[in-house]
């Protein structure tokens, strides 16, 4: 083979990760969680498609929201279905968010020398109907929060939604609640003006937003269009 | 440039007694840090881009018929479509050994179904589901099959189109396009592609992208063939030519008022 | 039934062609209560009769899921019901997880058989003490199946198995034309005067009903 411009025997290269980019945004309130996550999916300086979502359902109350390497988040995913169906013949139960956060943990963890390339949101309801959002780092380190941001446009959002929700120290006592003071539909604002701001700047944020809404009626999406460029 | 994006990281982990220090003891010279090429990270024997479309009736697919040997012209008569069942087809780009090798592993799916004489096979979403697993299996095991491959079928009046690539990360959409056809192909199918294209429209839309490939591709022939799904099958195309124009000046006199480069 | 020198094994064969030990099995499934199973064009229900073992006791639970789309009833040794249940789960998970699809009913019933089988062909095995009932929705439509200790299988408009099932196969093979184009609702009551049928005295006192219908 030739040597190339760098002096070496050139080979095309291969690595086992990819980064196909993507934006995730919960916020919980007292009786509700929104989790939203743009649908375009990256290589490089290439769009793969422009629809393709990154929100999972686990259970009428629970959704797992990914970003990173969209192989690794599809195994997660199905990964953590197939312990729900688990799950479910065991305990004749859907599981409870807050059970699934601990799941998600140790299923990151138990690849903590070959990660899971995927950056998580887990939103949901917990056993008091109250909203919850759990935030990842890629190997299984976890905090429940009010609200998070994962993904490509995370440097974007986060301050933000600081500069927006100011979460009370997990340290105070008395314990005060994580849920944000926001209703619902001012959350729905929020996160639809994170992601159009984070589509301005970052390249792998765009295309369309899937919003889902988990409350004590149910679990609904709404899908709202972002700039294509 | 302003340094290295922030990207995955690096899955070298360096081996027990490797040392960066050069001439100390486990140091080795000229081996960078990611270690000696395997084999199987270093495909001989590649096909170019596979495209696929969804149009009115279903799915088409089409790529040429070369196999480079690295940036040899080494086999011009390379069928890189095959047919999976009655209603799934599938198109391989990459090294041309693990297609065959992949293409062995539906046999064997196919011959499993047909043995079980019930009337079931598998749906294009299934094989595209399959073949996630099994490249991404690969990956984890540091062996990947080097393949992007398109996926298209149509069963239950549904049409399905998909990308795998070879570490398994896959996408459905209404148009795909593996390796420089992403870059030259998808460009020309956003603008033009509609899902409710005719038969003729979509032949004619894949060929424009074929011989653009062809011009630009150094890895690309003008043979090539052109395969479609519907509800009531699959039809593979023989291998045929992509009429090409090369009488443009600058083709004719490629260096002329430009000496010494091109 | 008397002891006779070719039942010793499962792999020895009598000289009238016969495997004692796996007709010993297939007692087993007459010995527990009765399970049934009917289907319509659109549906396929089980039921079963849960007998308590004793005054004192609870009834065991025949009836388990498999997947979203497929059941099973059971009859005869329970604890196998549960192995082979725990299979079979697993087998559509595994399928679920690869093909991203539901496990077919026939492929994963001619797995259980073709398990089933392998444990009458080796000295070293002992056949499942249980028949199953296997009810599921996949592709092809509603589908009723019937798998024994033998590993034999076969696909019913509707079927009954376990104690005195005879009588509520009885019921069935005299109603069955009607299941075709039978609501969910008729099945269900087919299902119940089945169940019925299998009973000793009427009114039984720890009876209950446990069934589960696909669509």
């Amino acid at each position: 083979m030739d040597k190339g411009p760098h002096g070496h025997v050139e080979r095309p290269s291969w690595s086992p990760y990819d980064n196909n980019g993507g934006t995730a945004v919960a916020v919980a309130g007292e009786d509700y969680c929104v989790i939203a996550a743009d649908t375009r999916m990256s290589t490089g300086f290439s769009i793969l498609t422009r629809d393709h979502t990154k929100l999972f359902k686990v259970s009428d109350k629970c959704v797992l929201a990914s970003a990173g390497f969209q192989a690794d988040a599809k195994t997660l995913q199905k990964t953590l279905d197939a312990r729900h169906q688990q799950y479910q013949h065991k305990h004749n139960k859907e599981i409870s968010c807050p059970a699934m956060a601990q799941l998600l943990s140790n299923t990151l963890y138990y690849k903590r020398f070959f990660p899971y390339y995927t950056f998580n949101l887990l939103g949901g309801l917990d056993n008091e109907g109250k909203g919850c959002v759990y935030t990842y780092d890629a190997i299984g380190s976890y905090e429940r929060t009010g609200y998070s941001c994962q993904g490509s446009g995370q440097q974007l959002v986060m301050p933000v939604l600081d500069n927006q929700l100011k979460s009370a120290s997990p340290l105070v006592l008395p314990a005060v609640s994580s849920a944000t003071p926001l209703s619902e539909a001012e959350a729905m604002d929020l996160i639809k003006d994170t992601f159009a701001s984070a589509g301005e700047r970052d390249i792998y944020t765009g295309d369309a937003v899937e919003i889902i809404i988990i409350n004590r009626k149910g679990i609904r999406k709404e899908v709202l269009p972002l700039k294509k460029d | 440039m302003l340094g290295p994006a922030p990207g995955p990281p690096a899955a070298h982990v360096p081996y027990a007694g490797e040392s960066s220090v050069p001439g100390a003891a486990g140091h080795k010279f000229d081996v960078p840090v990611d270690g000696p090429a395997k084999h199987t990270n270093d495909p001989y024997v590649t096909g170019t881009s596979v495209l696929g479309i969804k149009y009115k009736d279903g799915v088409l697919i089409a790529a040429d018929t070369l196999a480079s040997y690295g940036s040899t012209i080494r086999y011009k008569s390379i069928e890189r479509l095959h047919k999976v069942n009655d209603h799934t087809l599938l198109g391989a780009s990459g090294e041309i050994s693990d297609y065959q090798y992949i293409s062995n592993l539906l046999e064997e799916l196919a011959t499993d179904d047909f043995n079980h004489d019930d009337g079931l096979q598998l749906n294009p979403k299934e094989i595209y589901a399959y073949l996630t697993r099994v490249l991404y299996n690969r990956r984890n095991k540091f062996d990947p099959l080097w393949n992007s491959l398109v996926i298209g079928g149509v069963k239950n009046g549904k049409s399905f189109l998909g990308v795998v690539g070879m570490i398994g990360a896959a996408y459905e959409d209404d148009h795909v396009a593996t390796g420089f056809g992403n870059h030259l192909a998808r460009p020309i199918f956003r603008s033009e592609h509609r899902p409710d294209m005719t038969e003729d429209e979509g032949v004619a839309l894949l060929e424009k992208c074929l011989r653009v490939l062809y011009y630009r591709d150094k890895q690309s022939i003008n043979k090539v063939q052109v395969a479609k799904v519907t509800e009531k099958g699959i039809e593979i195309s023989r291998p045929y030519a992509l009429a090409s124009e090369w009488s443009y000046q600058a083709f004719v006199d490629p260096t002329k008022g430009a000496e010494g480069s091109w | 039934m008397f002891r006779n020198q070719y039942d010793t094994d499962v792999t020895t064969w009598s000289p009238a062609g016969r495997l004692h030990q796996i007709e010993y099995a297939m007692e087993a499934v007459k010995q527990g209560s009765a399970a049934i199973g009917l289907r319509s064009s659109t549906h396929v229900v089980l039921g079963t009769l849960l007998r308590a073992a004793s005054e004192l006791s609870s009834y065991q639970r025949k009836v388990f899921k498999i997947d979203d789309h497929m059941g099973i009833a059971i009859a005869g040794l329970n604890a196998d019901g549960r192995v082979l249940s725990r299979y079979m789960r697993n087998e559509c998970i595994n399928h679920n997880f690869v093909f991203e699809s539901p496990m077919p009913v026939g492929r994963l019933v001619t797995q259980v058989a073709d398990k089933s089988q392998v444990s009458t062909q080796r000295a070293s095995a002992r056949p499942y003490g249980v028949g199953l009932l296997v009810a599921g929705y996949d592709e092809s439509g509603p589908h009723l199946y019937n798998t024994d200790p033998s590993g034999n299988y076969f696909e019913y408009y509707a079927m009954a198995i376990g104690a005195r099932s005879q009588a509520a196969k009885t019921y069935l093979e005299r109603k069955f034309e009607g299941f075709k184009e039978a609501s969910l609702d008729e099945l269900v009551k087919h299902a119940l005067f089945a169940v019925k049928e299998s009973l000793q005295f009427l009114p039984c006192s720890p009876l209950a009903f446990g069934g589960r219908a696909y669509e």
